[in-house]
């Protein structure tokens, strides 16, 4: 080993207090603040509404969250650290550690689930089905593929921003449906948490993305946003059987659909690039919507002629030191 | 018509939901530490959101900032805000918090850079707006 001339760049200890990019310290401060842990849901007051399901919708649920629980072990695992190589501030290598870290506690969650309400055996079947599942498969394959190291820095980050902004929504509206019908609503305050989270890992990843993007010559950047395309419509492709397979028998697949046009759209957004599907197909049921944002259209706005021309809000935190008034 | 004034940070949503809108318009500084600009006219204010899960530090610092401000906080007429309903409770709360804040309604919200159709009813909505602006208390 003394022969070979490596020289080890200096270690350097992450400085806070000098920052590249302000968006890091914000995105940091943002995560830590909505820390959670599955412990803090009351997921047993969940017991009884889990055995009015009838078995078909038990293995629906229990399958859909092993799917889920798939994805969050890649982005764990495999999707946050191969980001890091490419990190271009110290803080932003930081705040991937936490996105990494929540991923785990995202997975940890569903094991939660599972052993709060169901059958070993049942979670057991559901483990082995997602193995097995084609779709799920294939849609892990295509992320994976682009993770792999030799990837291109900003195809791997499109590839991450994908599998948070949109992979998951085809298992997010299950516990999203279940609530809106006052079904295992202690579940759904946990989704509610996880879709929190990955909203902000998506909106962060595709910042950067945009960061690096701007830098790079036309040719580039139009190859880029080719591919992005591409992928999103490999993506939706199968997803779109995924959902057929899942949710035809309780006749959800239409609804399903519409909540993962409206998905991938924002995944573009978070990318900054526009709109793939039109609006008529993005028409996400309101109950769903209402799952998604409770309380937060019973505050009606001026130009949607509510009637009510003024916002009052339940208490909502203005104590910002900085205001002055 | 009046005026628009909007924050948006690096990620662009907001600057994209403008640029599509077609109508003049004033970007506050990204910094926190940057001099706020001076609004001379009637306006409505477009920020997006930033809250925590608690909702805290909903509103843009440059955004604080410019409010803090007297002179444009007279002109303020109302606020339309950008969020993510991915966020649930907290959905577009900056506009509840200037809302609040400056005595002002709040015209409308839309998720990210917006869709066709916020578009579009932003642009009516805002034609009506100014139209019966002298009904609106300042």
């Amino acid at each position: 080993m003394k022969d070979t001339p490596f020289t080890r760049p200096v270690p350097r200890a992450i400085n806070w207090n000098r920052l590249q990019d302000d968006k890091d310290l914000e995105i940091w401060n943002r995560l830590t603040a909505n820390f959670w842990l599955p412990e803090k849901v009351p997921l047993s007051n969940d017991i009884q509404s889990w055995s009015q399901l009838t078995e078909a919708e038990q293995t629906l649920t229990i399958r859909v969250f092993t799917g889920l629980t798939l994805l969050d072990t890649i982005q764990n695992t495999v999707g946050a650290p191969a980001l890091m190589p490419d990190a271009v501030t110290p803080h932003e290598e930081a705040v991937l550690t936490n996105i990494a870290f929540m991923e785990a506690v995202h997975a940890r969650s569903y094991s939660s689930v599972f052993s709060t309400l169901c059958q070993t055996a049942q979670v057991d079947e559901a483990f082995r089905w997602s193995a097995e599942n084609e779709h799920l498969q294939a849609k892990s394959r295509l992320i994976l593929d682009e993770y792999d190291a030799t990837s291109n820095p900003l195809r791997k980050k499109i590839a991450s921003v994908f599998l948070e902004s949109f992979l998951f929504y085809s298992g997010f509206y299950l516990p999203m449906h279940w609530s809106s019908r006052a079904r295992l609503t202690n579940t759904a305050d946990l989704i509610r948490l996880i879709i929190r989270d990955e909203a902000i890992h998506g909106y962060y990843i595709g910042y950067k993305f945009q960061r690096a993007l701007e830098r790079l010559p036309e040719a580039e950047r139009t190859e880029l946003k080719d591919f992005a395309f591409a992928l999103i419509f490999d993506l939706y492709d199968i997803e779109a059987r995924y959902t057929e397979q899942l949710y035809d028998p309780l006749g959800l697949t239409e609804d399903v659909k519409a909540f993962l046009h409206y998905n991938a759209n924002k995944a573009l957004q978070n990318l900054g690039f526009e709109s793939l599907f039109p609006e008529e197909a993005c028409r996400v049921n309101p109950a769903i919507m209402a799952a998604l944002s409770p309380g937060s259209d019973e505050n009606h706005d001026f130009f949607s002629g509510s009637g009510s021309s003024y916002v009052i809000g339940k208490t909502v935190a203005t104590e910002d030191d900085d205001w002055d008034f | 018509m009046g005026g628009l004034a909007y924050f948006s940070s690096g990620s662009g949503n907001t600057a994209r939901f403008v640029d599509r809108l077609g109508l003049p318009s004033v970007r506050l500084p990204l910094r926190g530490d940057a001099e706020p600009p001076r609004m001379t006219a009637p306006f409505v204010l477009i920020c997006p959101t930033y809250a925590d899960g608690q909702g805290r530090g909903a509103v843009a610092k440059p955004v604080i900032r410019f409010l803090n401000v007297e002179a444009n906080r007279r002109l303020l007429r109302g606020v339309i805000a950008a969020g993510n309903r991915n966020f649930g409770e907290t959905f577009a709360m900056a506009g509840q918090v200037v809302a609040r804040k400056c005595n002002v309604p709040v015209l409308y919200r839309f998720e990210l850079a917006g869709t066709d159709t916020d578009i579009a009813r932003v642009r009516d909505g805002l034609t009506k707006f100014w139209g019966t602006e002298c009904l609106t208390p300042a």
